[in-house]
C-alpha cells in the first residue's frame, strides 16, 4: 500500500506539540527538509533528539521550537560552535531548553535498545567520566555474572517521531541505503511513527532486486516523501555533495538572534517548501555539489525458480 | 617565522605519524590527525588503516576530508558499518589500535576535557560535548593527544571529565575496566609520556623551546624525564608530502605557525 505524501502532511499528520522527535543521519542523510516544515508549521516544545544537532537543531531552536535537547555533540563540525543552541542554553533566547548529554556511544545504545525493546542496554564506556554525575540515565550495574564487576547501562530511547532519510524508497517504505548509515536504521525502529524522506521513489521491483540494501522496512514506516536535495547542506551519497560553504557561512549567519531570524525569514518562512528552497538555491550551486559517477559493481541474487 | 624550515603544525603532524606502526587500526579525526596518519600511509606505514567515528572503515580520501562524515570517506571503504557497530565492534571490540583526541583542557592525568568550562550547570564556556572521545579514550589500546601548549589548557585538574585519562593513576584506570591509556601528549613545545602512576611529564622538547618556557604553559609543576631529549624534526621529504600533496591548499597547515 502505497504511503507516498508530501512533506507539509507528512509532519502535521505525524507531529504533535510536546513530541518527542528524532532527526537521524551522521553528517549524511540529515533531514533539513524536514526540519524546515516543522519550524513553517510553528511547531512548540518539542524534544529534539539526534547525536550530533547541526546547523538544522541550531535553526530549529533558534526558531523557538525545541524545550530540550538530546545530544552527544553539539557543534558545527570542522567550525566551531552551535551559536543558537548555545544561546538557548547559556542565556534562555528565545526560550529556556533544557539539555540531556550523553557520549556517541551512550546515545547509540539507547537507540540501540529502543529498537530492540531491550530494558537496558551495557557498555564499557562513560565510567570514569563525569557524564554519569549530571545524568541519571547513566547508571551502573553488577554484572550479574562476575559479581565484582560494575558495568555502565543506559535505558532504551524510543521517540515519538523518527525522521529519516534514504537514498531511494518503494511507494511502501522500503528504502535502500548506501553510505554512511550512522543512527538512521535503529533511529527508525525505535520510534512509534516514521517519515521517511527519499531523493527518489522506485518502483516495489527495483527496490527487492537488491533486499541487502534495504536498511529500513516499510513494515516501520508511517510515509513516505520524495524530496530531491532534502539533504542539503547536508548530503546524499552518490547524489550531492556537503555544501561546506554553507556551514562555514552558518558561522556568521548564526552571530546573533536577529542575523539567524532574517536568515529564516529568507530561507525558511519565505519559501513555501523544500522545491522553493532548491529553486532559491539556484543550478550552479547544485551543479558544483555533483559528483561525478563511480558505481558498485551489480551482483547477482540468482532466481531459483 | 624563524628561519627554520618548518612549522610547528608540521612538526605536530610529523611526530604524531612516527608515533603510528605499520598495520595499526586507527580512529581518525579531521585535521592534524588526520594529517599524520596519510604521511605514516605514505611514508613508513603504507597498510594503516583509517577508521572514521561515521563508521567508515579503511578509507582512502581522494580528497582532504571537511567533516569525518564526509562522502569521500565513503567511497572506496573498505566497509562502512552503523555508528552502533562502528563503536561496539570495533572500539570496544578492541580493533582500534589508536585514538586521536584534542581538548579544551588536558590535565596531569592526561583526562580530557571538551564538555564545559567552568560549571556543567552554569557554564562560563560551553563546548561541543563528547561525541565519540570518550569511547576513544576508554577503548582504543593507545590514544595520542595533541593539543597546542598553553596553561588555560593544561590545568592541574580539569573542569570536566569528558575523556578519562588515568583517573586516578593507572591502577585507577585498570579498575574501571578501561583498556590502553593516553600515551603521548604531543604539543608545539614538547611531547609529554605517562610515568608509572599515570602523571605526565617530558620527554622531548621541540628544538628551540626550553624547560622553563614549557613550565610556564603548564598549570603544575611538570616532571621532565631524566634525559630530556630534542624532538625529531620533519624532513625534507615530510615537509614536501604534506605541502604539496596532503594538504596543497594549506587548509590545515596553511597560515604559518
Amino acid at each position: 500500500m502505497t504511503k507516498v505524501t508530501d512533506m507539509t502532511n507528512a509532519i502535521s499528520s505525524a507531529v504533535d506539540d510536546g513530541d518527542s522527535v528524532y532527526l537521524g543521519g551522521f553528517t549524511h542523510l540529515i533531514p533539513f527538509a524536514a526540519g524546515h516544515e516543522m519550524i513553517r508549521q510553528e511547531y512548540e516544545d518539542l524534544h529534539l533528539i539526534r547525536a550530533t544537532p547541526d546547523l538544522i537543531f541550531d535553526q530549529m531552536v533558534a526558531a523557538g521550537c525545541a524545550s530540550s535537547v538530546t545530544f552527544s555533540w553539539a557543534g558545527n563540525p570542522g567550525v566551531g560552535s552551535l551559536r543558537a543552541f548555545r544561546r538557548a542554553v547559556e542565556d534562555g533566547v528565545p526560550n529556556e531548553i533544557s539539555i540531556d548529554e550523553y557520549s556517541h556511544f551512550g546515545l547509540v545504545s539507547r537507540l540501540f535498545a529502543g529498537a530492540r525493546d531491550m530494558p537496558f542496554v551495557p557498555l564499557r564506556s562513560l565510567v570514569g567520566s563525569s557524564l554519569p554525575e549530571h545524568n541519571e540515565n547513566i547508571r551502573t550495574v553488577q554484572n550479574p555474572f562476575d559479581p565484582d564487576e560494575e558495568v555502565c547501562v543506559v535505558p532504551p530511547l524510543t521517540p515519538d517521531v523518527s525522521i529519516v532519510r534514504a537514498q531511494r524508497a518503494s511507494p511502501e517504505g522500503d528504502a535502500h541505503i548506501w553510505g554512511i548509515s550512522g543512527d538512521v536504521v535503529d533511529a527508525a525502529f525505535a520510534a512509534d511513527t516514521v517519515v521517511l524522506a527519499v531523493e527518489e521513489i522506485v518502483d516495489t521491483e527495483t527496490l527487492r532486486s537488491d533486499p541487502n540494501r534495504t536498511e529500513i522496512p516499510g513494515t516501520v514506516v508511517d510515509y513516505v516523501v520524495e524530496e530531491p536535495y532534502g539533504s542539503h547542506p547536508s548530503y546524499t551519497q552518490g547524489y550531492y555533495g556537503r555544501d561546506n560553504t554553507a556551514y562555514l557561512d552558518w558561522n556568521e549567519v548564526s552571530e546573533t538572534h536577529e542575523s539567524t531570524q532574517e536568515w529564516l525569514d529568507e530561507w525558511v518562512y519565505g519559501v513555501e517548501n523544500r522545491r522553493e528552497y532548491v529553486e532559491k538555491l539556484g543550478v550552479e550551486r547544485l551543479l558544483d555539489l555533483e559528483p561525478t559517477h563511480d558505481y558498485a559493481e551489480p551482483i547477482d541474487m540468482g532466481r531459483y525458480a | 617565522m624563524s628561519n627554520r624550515e618548518y612549522t610547528d603544525t608540521e612538526l605536530m603532524i610529523t611526530r604524531a605519524a612516527l608515533e603510528l606502526q605499520n598495520d595499526d587500526t586507527v580512529l581518525v579525526g579531521v585535521g592534524v590527525p588526520n594529517l599524520a596518519c596519510n604521511l605514516a600511509k605514505r611514508t613508513h606505514a603504507p597498510d594503516l588503516q583509517m577508521v572514521y567515528e561515521s563508521g567508515t572503515v579503511d578509507s582512502n580520501p581522494d580528497a582532504l576530508p571537511l567533516s569525518i562524515g564526509d562522502p569521500v570517506l565513503a567511497t572506496g571503504a573498505r566497509s562502512i558499518v552503523p555508528m552502533y557497530e562502528g563503536f561496539s565492534r570495533y572500539l570496544q571490540g578492541g580493533r582500534i589500535d589508536v585514538g586521536f583526541l584534542g581538548g579544551a583542557q588536558i590535565d596531569k592525568q592526561g583526562n580530557i576535557n571538551s564538555t564545559v568550562i567552568g560549571d556543567y550547570d552554569d557554564p562560563k564556556v560551553r563546548l561541543p560535548g563528547s561525541g565519540g572521545a570518550c569511547e576513544i579514550s576508554s577503548n582504543a589500546h593507545r590514544t595520542l593527544i595533541i593539543a597546542p601548549h598553553q596553561k588555560r589548557r593544561f590545568p592541574e585538574e580539569v573542569d570536566f571529565i569528558t575523556s578519562p585519562g588515568y583517573v586516578d593513576g593507572r591502577e585507577g584506570r585498570d579498575e574501571l575496566g578501561l583498556r590502553g591509556g593516553p600515551e603521548a601528549v604531543i604539543t608545539d613545545k614538547a611531547v609529554m609520556e605517562f610515568d608509572e602512576n599515570g602523571e605526565m611529564y617530558v620527554e622531548t622538547l621541540h628544538p628551540g623551546v626550553t624547560r622553563e618556557e614549557v613550565q610556564e604553559a603548564t598549570g603544575w609543576e611538570i616532571q621532565f624525564a631524566d634525559d630530556v631529549t630534542p624532538t625529531p624534526t620533519p624532513d625534507e621529504d615530510e615537509i614536501r608530502l604534506i605541502r604539496e600533496e596532503l594538504d596543497p591548499d594549506g587548509i590545515y597547515t596553511g597560515g604559518g605557525d
